[in-house]
């Protein structure tokens, strides 16, 4: 059975694109058939992480109003033959994303695909609330770091709230995905630690991807980090989130230094 | 760990502690608030209506100032109204 699945946060830059774009690459690896939706009108940007913005006709708002039908405006990815793309719309508002509109899309792909993977905006306007609105289950990714928690509370509180789910008195089923964990800040203290993020927001954690010069090369030649460096520590460990999501039970690992031979010379002299 | 002692010889004390401590109160108060109407954002409004009714309130004259604290809360309405005003009202009447 389909799964809708959101990626959100609230707070803008901690990885919800990066996350969307892997863990759709990840599934759709395992041989779930994925499409990854980018919700955030006006400011794709989806295409350029999954290297098919040369490729976009139409999008999910001409599809929402009927310009365009479903298989129209999905794109398919040039390197795993089950993995789609539902493009934003560059120019549109994003008031043109109407409940109904939506939710008949949702529908649509719920049909045609084992997962729907929802690229939310940042923030708790329309977007956002149009891309949990019809989810199933939710990756809230949050960084070690104080405003991103305080936003992820409050979008765990519209998950159990303005979602369809929690309007039946059903649940969303919520996951913590913690980003840019940097193992030497997490070792001096200078940065929340994973008990903390999880006894605060009070939600199962999904996985912990440090921060990585992975993820900003995979962007920059447009491939999921998950496929230019499957064997690099962000891959591994966003493989293992998606394994997470199918209900496989895999060892939690949380990243730790490295320490290079320079590095422990540095660190010796500036203790 | 050792870092604990790296940390005594270098005078620097951890800050993720201050981090979640700040954040458990923040969001305990937050959590309260949601989905309750802003109880002192209402009161502010009817106080300054209910005043409006009897005299013509110059907005720069009326501060308002807020504070919210761990187990009460405080609303401050300071509103200005000129000496004159009650012989202004007996002389209409």
């Amino acid at each position: 059975m389909a799964k809708v699945l959101v990626v959100t946060s609230g707070k803008g830059g901690v990885g919800k694109t990066t996350t969307t774009a892997a863990l759709g690459a990840a599934l759709a690896q395992r041989g779930d058939k994925v499409v990854v939706v980018d919700f955030d009108v006006g400011l794709r940007n989806l295409d350029l992480v999954m290297g098919a913005e040369r490729r976009v006709v139409f999008d999910l708002i001409n599809v929402v109003q009927g310009v365009a039908k479903l298989p129209q405006a999905l794109i398919r990815d040039k390197r795993l033959e089950n993995l789609w793309l539902l493009p934003a719309s560059q120019t549109r508002d994003k008031d043109a994303l109407t409940e109904e509109g939506v939710g008949k899309v949702i529908a649509d792909l719920r049909s045609r695909f084992d997962w729907v993977i929802c690229d939310s905006p940042a923030g708790i306007e329309r977007g956002a609330s149009m891309a949990m609105r019809f989810a199933d289950e939710a990756v809230i990714v949050t960084n070690p770091e104080v405003s991103s928690v305080r936003d992820s509370d409050r979008i765990i509180g519209m998950l159990d709230s303005k979602t369809v789910r929690a309007e039946k008195g059903e649940r969303v089923e919520k996951h913590i995905l913690i980003t840019r964990y940097d193992p030497s800040r997490a070792a001096r203290g200078e940065m929340l630690t994973i008990d903390d993020i999880l006894e605060i927001l009070a939600t199962p954690l999904l996985g912990i991807i440090p921060e990585s010069q992975d993820v900003l090369r995979a962007s920059n030649v447009g491939t999921p980090v998950t496929l230019s460096n499957a064997d690099g520590a962000p891959a591994r460990a966003y493989i293992d989130a998606a394994r997470r999501l199918c209900g496989d039970t895999v060892p939690m690992q949380v990243p730790t230094e490295r320490k290079g031979f320079m590095d422990r010379l540095l660190r010796r002299r500036a203790a | 760990m050792s870092m604990g002692l790296l940390r005594l010889l270098r005078g620097n004390k951890a800050s993720a502690p201050v981090a979640r401590e700040r954040l458990q109160i923040l969001l305990a108060h937050e959590r309260g608030m949601r989905g309750q109407p802003d109880l002192l954002g209402v009161l502010r409004e009817e106080i300054l209506a209910v005043v409006s009714k009897h005299v013509t309130l110059d907005p720069t004259k009326v501060i308002v100032r807020l504070e919210r604290g761990d187990e009460v809360s405080t609303l401050e309405v300071d509103i200005e109204v000129p000496n004159d005003f009650e012989r202004k009202k007996a002389a209409v009447a």
